[in-house]
């Protein structure tokens, strides 16, 4: 797959047929692409969600796993507690003064790749608590791949916003994914 | 309601004005200016006194005046469960001297409330056994309730400086000479539902000692009410209690509509009870789900959160929202409901019921459940009551308060409907009571459909609710309201008030100071969680570690309602 295609959802690339009778062993069909990209087809449909729930979005967060709305069916139905295992962290409430640096300290525990959903007005923007003890967006501490506006968001903003995410990650435009991509290339210009 | 003449008149010999008490007259409650040298011995008196018998301290919260010279009001709602009669109590400090003895060893309610006058205004209480920061957090400079605190002001929360309990580093042996262990559960938590630290000393896996810490979702409600109209501010309740925001909206309206002198219409009350009854089934399905879900139980909160589901379908069809509504308006709604709402309705009531019984088939006669619950947690109703415990914990305990029978509002009085109560006071009880709670508010919604009349939503009073639409675009007086209501809000007349309603977790107050203006002087939020939330770290000890999570989650802390 040429550099031009990166970004563009990966299509199986078929080659001529080899010539004889055809087998159905799978053999005579192959598929090219840079093993980043497969890997990051395989990241993209089993985030594992760590819900860093401190207010009414945790509800509707809650909502969204359950059944009526089931985020399983995007792969994304993992949820754990412990940042060491989890990928997607999906910060869901607002975040005061007093929150910050546990926020701040468990996405450093997470391992790297890792993503973070900013969900509702609070998580966003600070939504309508402009006040004494409420940090105005989260972004003032760490980076944002997807906002999700709404005050709770709805669970199918939500869901929409997790393809979002997933979208991002087989574009490779995650902000993660962009920090790998920069440092490459600046360590291949220091080569050259 | 309020205290007998009697009463009042024995009330008074027992403290006349010559020793430093002061009556104001005009309240809704019987109000008294007290000096605070003869607090303590008032407050005993008042406790012990058959005659009073205030066995609860509802709240404790200070008002700033800043041209008084006396500035700070540190004001205590009193609450006696025996003669159902209540009683304000305001004690006057300066700002150079601004302490006051604690009431803590009265009623151990205060301890928690006490320490919240002292972050808020800076109001020191001379005897209280732990006085620090409750909501802000420890690196915080000032005071932010205080009148001439910028509320756009914030700080930063340096390393370092989080809050630990003072004998969090102790070294500690046990009698076998091991070292205990400080462990830390929270603010970040599998099995803490919300943003609460509890940091607990472990010998072995027996709890020996807890503190907790709250104020990580402090999104600064009181501040924020005074900076908004009346009817701005009840987006800002939906988001106390957020699992069942109807109820706080319909309690902040009652508060302002008793201050005001109006009275929603009878389809507006009834709307508001058949809703309220449903938040009510919505918040005990969370928290049963929640606590089954911590002690291992996945299924049944599978079961019952459908139910949620469906009630959050209804709230979306009336208001929009599925979560936080903000459905109430002072006066009435902010529309009628849709089409087809009965029926949605008696949908919601066909619907409900098998699927409560399937999870209690699940659980009630469980074993496993029952013996992670049963005996734990438990705490006798004198204790209850003297932590200022109220609602399904409360009665759990086996004290029949319930504020929508001792002092019904919306009607509540013509409903027939039963107030479950349990004996032992542990987990199970708790569990069990909720449980029979979603059947008797089902009862109430049923008696409540049947009363359902047309008419209109919202009061007609133009000083208070917006004209209807059709006439602001052809009247010239309406539209004259309708932009001085909005633009001014409505004007609230000079007074102040304490309402209460039932809220899902106990008596939700909103203590309401009108100065006339445009928006409150200042508005008070009783939240029952924080008063239940204050005895868990007592519960604690003697508990093994696993059934703090248990305990937990029987309580029903919300975040949003705890913090404020």
């Amino acid at each position: 797959m040429s550099e031009a295609s990166v970004g563009k959802p990966m299509l199986p690339v078929a080659g001529k047929p080899p010539a004889g009778p055809r087998v159905s062993d799978g053999s005579n069909i192959f598929l090219t692409t840079k093993l980043d990209r497969l890997i990051d087809q395989a990241r993209k449909n089993s985030l594992w969600p760590f819900p860093f729930g401190t207010a009414c979005c945790a509800i509707e967060f809650m909502s969204t796993i359950m059944s009526h709305y089931d985020m399983s069916r995007f792969g994304a139905e993992v949820v754990r507690f412990s940042p060491r295992q989890s990928d997607l962290l999906i910060v869901a409430g607002t975040v005061t003064d007093k929150m910050a640096p546990v926020m701040v300290r468990i996405w450093e525990q997470m391992a790297e790749p890792k993503y973070v959903i900013s969900m509702g007005a609070c998580a966003c923007t600070g939504g309508f608590y402009r006040a004494y003890h409420v940090v105005q967006g989260i972004d003032e501490f760490i980076p944002v791949d997807v906002y999700v506006p709404g005050c709770p968001p709805t669970p199918e903003a939500l869901l929409q916003g997790l393809l979002r995410l997933q979208e991002m990650i087989a574009a490779g435009e995650t902000h993660y994914q962009r920090m790998v991509a920069a440092a490459r290339a600046k360590a291949k210009g220091a080569v050259s | 309601m309020s205290m007998s003449q009697e009463k009042l008149e024995s009330f008074r010999r027992a403290f006349p004005p010559s020793r430093g008490v002061e009556e104001i007259p005009g309240q809704d409650i019987p109000t008294f200016q007290v000096e605070r040298e003869l607090l303590p011995e008032l407050a005993r008196r008042l406790k012990d006194d058959p005659d009073f018998d205030f066995k609860m301290l509802s709240d404790v919260c200070g008002v700033d005046w800043p041209e008084r010279q006396a500035r700070f009001d540190v004001v205590y709602h009193l609450y006696s469960l025996t003669h159902n009669h209540r009683l304000r109590l305001k004690v006057p400090v300066s700002e150079q001297d601004a302490v006051v003895p604690s009431v803590y060893g009265v009623w151990r309610a205060a301890d928690w409330f006490e320490r919240e006058v002292f972050d808020m205004f800076g109001v020191r209480f001379s005897g209280h056994p732990n006085l620090k920061r409750i909501l802000c957090h420890p690196s915080f400079q000032g005071h932010a309730l205080r009148k001439d605190y910028d509320p756009g002001q914030r700080w930063l929360l340096r390393e370092g400086e989080q809050d630990e309990p003072s004998w969090a580093r102790e070294v500690q042996e046990d009698e076998d000479h091991f070292e205990t262990q400080v462990l830390n559960l929270g603010p970040s938590h599998p099995a803490t539902h919300g943003t609460l630290r509890t940091v607990v000393r472990l010998d072995g896996e027996v709890i020996t000692r807890a503190e907790c810490e709250i104020g990580y979702l402090h999104r600064c409600f009181e501040k924020m009410s005074e900076r908004h109209t009346w009817n701005q501010i009840i987006p800002y309740t939906d988001r106390l209690n957020y699992c069942s925001a109807m109820m706080n909206g319909v309690g902040y309206a009652l508060a302002v509509e008793k201050l005001l002198g109006v009275e929603a219409p009878p389809r507006a009350q009834v709307i508001r009870v058949i809703l309220s009854e449903l938040s009510r089934i919505m918040d005990h399905i969370v928290c049963i789900g929640a606590n089954l879900n911590d002690v291992g139980a996945m299924t049944p909160f599978l079961y019952v959160y459908q139910a949620r589901e469906e009630i959050y379908s209804l709230l979306e069809a009336c208001a929009g929202g599925r979560l936080t509504i903000s459905y109430v308006r002072v006066g009435g709604l902010a529309n009628d409901v849709p089409e087809g709402f009965e029926e949605a309705v008696r949908y919601l009531l066909r619907r409900i019921p098998p699927l409560v019984d399937d999870m209690e088939r699940l659980i009630t006669e469980n074993r496993i459940f029952r013996q992670r619950t049963e005996g734990i947690g438990k705490l006798s109703a004198a204790e209850a009551v003297d932590w200022g415990w109220t609602g399904p914990c409360l009665r759990a305990s086996g004290v029949p308060y319930d504020v929508r029978k001792t002092n019904p509002y919306l009607g509540y009085e013509t409903y027939d409907f039963k107030v479950p109560i349990a004996t032992t006071g542990d987990t199970y009880a708790r569990y069990l009571v909720r449980v029979e709670e979603i059947r008797q508010s089902l009862k109430i919604v049923e008696q409540a459909l049947k009363r359902l009349a047309p008419g209109p939503i919202i009061t007609d009073n133009h000083h208070v609710a917006l004209p209807p639409k059709e006439k602001v675009y052809t009247e010239m007086e309406a539209l004259i309201w309708h932009f001085k209501l909005i633009m001014e809000g409505m004007k609230v007349p000079k007074g102040e008030v304490y309402g209460f309603t039932e809220g899902a977790n106990g008596e939700l107050g909103f203590y309401t100071i009108s100065d006339g203006g445009g928006s409150p002087y200042r508005l008070h939020c009783r939240p029952p969680c924080f008063a239940v939330f204050q005895a868990y770290p007592h519960m604690l000890e003697g508990h093994m570690i696993a059934d703090s999570i248990a305990i937990l989650g029987s309580l029903n802390i919300i975040a949003g309602e705890l913090d404020r």
